[in-house]
């Protein structure tokens, strides 16, 4: 209905809002000569499928184009070794925001537990739903470098009241590894060291997760059991669109 | 899957109750949601473990916003009795309150590993829309695969869907085989292609205590003691573990 045109002088209003000193042209007019956006809203539910692996919260992102969460066979960036190594969603979530395919980021209120679920909401300007995308990553926190999510998963095409799901499994981020050996993971069935700088997995590259051995399988200095154990999918993520 | 739609149902009705339409155009939007039935068509369930055998299938055809699971939620007691021991009467039982489409036991007993199975049927005259598939994993505490109510297609043609092993979260994975079958009498109720013994147990309670994914036998090399009374090169698997092709004639 509404054109990104017409977006444009809002979004400047809002802007001039904030900075209340400024004074610009016109500041006497009243505001409702501006029509206001239409917003396409949407909701994600995500489900922990795991048993024994806490999910770390979640940085959804919106957007439009090519962003990328990870590419297998690449190296994991900065913010993506951050949170698959300790859980903070924080450095990933700041670098997302510099992206100019980005358009809105959504972080979880906390840790989904196995079992759990969170619902996420966010909305954008309907002109931009035409080419609308998320993508998202969690941790497995009982792990020393999995995480799981989805990269760019298209929701272009989704009506109002319509949902898509899918299932993601668990990648490992390449940049730890995978000992489960005591003090080297953060979660709650070991409560080790997150993130650390430095790379010693197999080799500086995302790829799939092969699964936790745990002390039950053969490597006597792990510390996690058949409990943490998983098998793909480890998460679903339903995007329902309301309006 | 279901729930999914019965969301978004229940938004589209809210939706339309806020625009102040009234219980009668409701009614229509409902009417106008429900796809068309696929009358007839064939499922074809298929064993893709190595050395896993699957207790009788249930197949059943039911309708909107019904289903025999949901992920991140506790098992009924139905579905608990087909996970921790086969028996899928109770989930019949439930299935035929709502006027379920139902093909019980096509294999006609156990399906070995790559063994094949294939049952019609014909929900001519009836809302039943949703495909669910479900039989237990055998030998293991309480998993199940599960086809979770997909729409059943009405183009006519082969659609395929692979099916993950399923943790009902109901009974700890102690894998020990004991004979006990039945909800909430812990142990595996039989090894068909056969196990160990003396086993001591492997772990306790799911920390997952709602339906989720299996996170795989884990068995042990030692046939006469040690944690597991499962074979660690015989019992271990990983999903998709049973596939189903649906034929709509």
């Amino acid at each position: 209905m509404y054109s990104k045109k017409a977006m444009k002088p809002l979004a400047a209003l809002a802007l001039a809002g904030l900075v209340s000193a400024c004074g610009g042209s016109g500041s006497d007019d009243p505001i409702p000569s501006v029509p206001p956006v239409s917003q396409a809203e949407f909701e994600v539910s995500v489900v922990n499928l795991t048993n024994n692996q806490p999910l770390s919260p979640v940085a959804l992102v919106a957007h439009s184009g090519d962003f990328r969460v990870f590419t297998i066979g690449s190296p994991a960036s900065q913010g993506l070794e951050v949170l698959a190594e300790g859980g903070s969603n924080e450095d990933f979530v700041e670098a997302a925001r510099t992206d100019a395919s980005v358009i809105t980021i959504v972080s979880g209120a906390g840790p989904i537990g196995p079992g759990g679920s969170e619902v996420l909401s966010f909305s954008v300007p309907e002109s931009d739903a035409a080419s609308l995308s998320v993508s998202l990553a969690t941790m497995l926190v009982n792990t020393n470098d999995a995480f799981t999510g989805t990269n760019s998963l298209d929701i272009s095409s989704l009506a109002v009241g319509a949902s898509q799901t899918m299932r993601g499994i668990a990648y490992d981020a390449g940049t730890e590894a995978d000992s489960e050996a005591a003090g080297t993971i953060p979660g709650p069935a070991v409560g080790g060291e997150g993130f650390n700088a430095e790379r010693d997995d197999n080799a500086d590259q995302v790829t799939m997760h092969p699964g936790v051995i745990s002390n039950q399988d053969g490597l006597a200095n792990s510390v996690l059991t058949s409990q943490e154990r998983f098998d793909n999918p480890v998460v679903q993520i339903s995007v329902t669109r309301t309006l | 899957m279901a729930s999914n739609k019965r969301q978004s149902l229940t938004a589209a009705l809210t939706a339309s109750m806020k625009h102040g339409a009234g219980l009668l155009a409701a009614g229509a939007l409902m009417t106008a949601a429900v796809p068309a039935a696929a009358v007839d068509f064939d499922v074809r369930i298929v064993n893709l473990t190595n050395g896993i055998f699957y207790t009788p299938f249930l197949l059943a055809a039911h309708p909107e916003g019904s289903s025999l699971f949901t992920v991140g939620a506790p098992a009924s007691p139905e579905l608990q009795a087909m996970a921790e021991g086969g028996d899928i009467s109770g989930l019949v039982g439930v299935l035929s309150t709502l006027d379920a489409t139902v093909v019980e036991n096509p294999a006609g007993g156990l399906l070995a590993p790559a063994q094949s199975a294939t049952a019609n049927l014909n929900t001519d005259g009836t809302d039943n829309v949703l495909l669910s598939v479900v039989a237990m994993l055998l030998p293991t505490n309480d998993a199940f695969a599960g086809l979770n109510s997909i729409s059943i297609p009405t183009e006519p043609g082969t659609y395929v869907y692979n099916l993950p092993a399923y943790d009902a979260g109901t009974e700890a994975n102690d894998e020990i085989v004991n004979g006990g079958g039945a909800p909430g009498v812990p142990g595996i109720p039989a090894a068909p292609g056969g196990s160990g013994t003396g086993a001591s147990g492997v772990t306790g309670p799911d920390a997952n205590t709602n339906v989720h994914i299996h996170r795989n036998a884990i068995g042990d090399t030692d046939p006469t003691g040690g944690a597991s009374d499962l074979d660690a090169t015989v019992h271990r698997w990983l999903n998709p573990v049973a596939r189903v092709v649906v034929t709509v004639n």
